[in-house]
């Protein structure tokens, strides 16, 4: 039996797992406060934007977003499996795509940022 | 001559989608996994948001705007519960991935998991306190 | 020594006459103090001779007598009937096939702990001679809770992957093979990875960890089976990124 190549999406699986459980019940709390009407001043329109327009936190972001969408469809995937859907090629496909398919919309967003 | 033995194997048939309910830890293991849509969900919500902060101060004051919907509360209340449980667990389980063996013995699973939970206090205090949350 | 009604409901099976496993109800009176192998034995002494399951040593050590005992997998002897109140379920372990009764097919499990070469593979072959292989406690103390395994296969029937995929390869085969790539005396886990690292090896797992759970001798299947993969991946993208490393 030959080696298997699935290291190429668990490797990110495992990378964004753990990046999401660092990061990601703190960025939800943020929006919270936000709908809450509570806005964390980083979220206001003028200081958000001069933020994101930085190189360094436009490449940040993209790698959140890649290994957060990334992790949450490979996980789907698996619970798609486990709850019986046994078409699991095209699962893996469908799910795969959405996560690079957000990846690169969020970079088309980043470089389109308006300047100060 | 010895007498004819017969086989006629059976297997016994599981649930195909709700055989987690046989024990309380699959259930946990499900709501564990369940956690990821909600992550990939609130992730492309902020991929959203990126859209509509590129699209100018309007756009981004309406997503402000969607954001204090009741849809959009109870969806960040789910969102916060399970990404938590998915922080929970995966900390948790953080010392039989990585088991730390000094010299002879190895670190405890509690001082592995337990200095993952502090970093994780840490990092969400630092993510709260830049964005000025506080 | 105090007694105990005891009712217990076993998964029949006979392939000559069945088509369909049942259960039978049988109740005796037990001691207090006995686990439910004991209830097994006499029922089979003083009930039903025909009853058929699998045991030997009577001390959690041979890994015979696992089955489902109120729907967990259990090594029978080491289960207490004073911990059952109740009926007592008793059926054979779950994602086997049944043999008959109690007693299940196990040579996908036997099949599988071949493959992996379960046993030393000398980094370095040497005479007699040259003396034992010699190892510290630090080495030693590295693999030696995965040599703990019995092969009772509790985690098999524990593992939902494995219920939903029997070509896993599945936690024990895979903790054993584990237990051997950490021992400093071996040199076979390029032959291992081979097998473990394969498709149905341990990229099969979910880590339900529901075999770690289960586990009688508290092995911990389910972080051996977390560092395959990630030493696994680790081989994969130093081989995709510096070929220069591969021989």
């Amino acid at each position: 039996m030959a080696q298997s190549n699935k290291p190429i999406v668990w490797g990110p699986f495992a990378a964004g797992g753990t990046l999401t459980a660092f990061l990601t019940p703190a960025l939800i709390l943020l929006t919270l406060l936000a709908g809450l009407g509570h806005v964390p001043e980083l979220l206001a329109y003028e200081a958000l934007r001069a933020f994101a327009s930085h190189g360094l936190v436009k490449l940040g972001l993209g790698v959140v977003i890649f290994l957060s969408l990334w992790s949450a469809a490979h996980r789907l995937r698996i619970t798609c499996y486990d709850l019986g859907v046994r078409a699991d090629t095209l699962v893996a496909t469908l799910v795969y795509a959405v996560a690079i398919a957000g990846t690169l919309a969020a970079a088309v967003y980043l470089l389109r940022l308006p300047a100060a | 001559m010895a007498e004819q033995v017969t086989r006629k194997p059976y297997l016994r048939e599981l649930p195909r989608t709700l055989w987690f309910l046989r024990h309380p830890r699959y259930v946990r293991y499900m709501a564990r996994e369940f956690s990821c849509f909600f992550i990939g969900a609130y992730t492309l919500m902020l991929v959203l948001g990126l859209k509509r902060l590129a699209e100018g101060p309007e756009a981004y004051a309406g997503f402000l705007e969607a954001l204090a919907s009741p849809g959009a509360i109870v969806f960040h209340l789910f969102a916060l519960a399970f990404s938590a449980y998915h922080s929970i667990t995966w900390f948790r389980l953080t010392p039989k991935a990585m088991p730390v063996q000094l010299g002879e013995n190895f670190l405890p699973d509690g001082v592995i998991a337990g200095a993952h939970y502090a970093g994780w206090a840490l990092v969400s205090l630092v993510v709260l306190w830049l964005a000025g949350a506080f | 020594m105090s007694e105990r009604r005891v009712e217990l409901d076993v998964l029949r099976y006979n392939p000559e006459t069945d088509r369909t496993p049942h259960f039978q109800r049988y109740s005796v009176t037990c001691r207090e103090e006995w686990v439910v192998l004991d209830a097994l034995n006499h029922v089979k002494e003083t009930v039903d001779p025909t009853l058929a399951y699998r045991w030997s040593c009577h001390m959690a050590v041979c890994g015979s007598c696992g089955m489902m005992i109120n729907g967990e997998p259990k090594l029978a002897c080491k289960s207490f009937l004073r911990d059952y109140p109740g009926v007592i379920r008793v059926e054979p372990l779950a994602h086997f096939p049944v043999e008959r009764d109690l007693v299940t097919v196990i040579d996908d499990f036997i099949a599988k702990l071949t493959r992996v070469k379960p046993y030393l593979i000398p980094k370095e072959a040497k005479p007699i001679e040259a003396g034992e292989y010699r190892q510290t406690p630090a080495q030693l103390k590295r693999y030696k809770q995965f040599t703990l395994c019995i092969n009772c296969m509790l985690c098999y029937a524990a593992c939902p992957e494995y219920g939903m995929i029997p070509k896993f390869m599945g936690p024990a085969a895979i903790s054993l093979a584990h237990r051997w790539n950490q021992d400093s005396r071996d040199g076979g886990r390029a032959e291992r990875q081979e097998e473990i690292a394969a498709t149905e090896g341990v990229w099969e797992c979910s880590f339900t960890g529901a075999c770690s759970e289960v586990c009688p001798e508290h092995v911990d299947p389910a972080a051996a089976l977390q560092r395959v993969k990630i030493k696994s991946t680790i081989d994969w993208y130093l081989a995709h990124t510096m070929p220069w490393l591969n021989k």
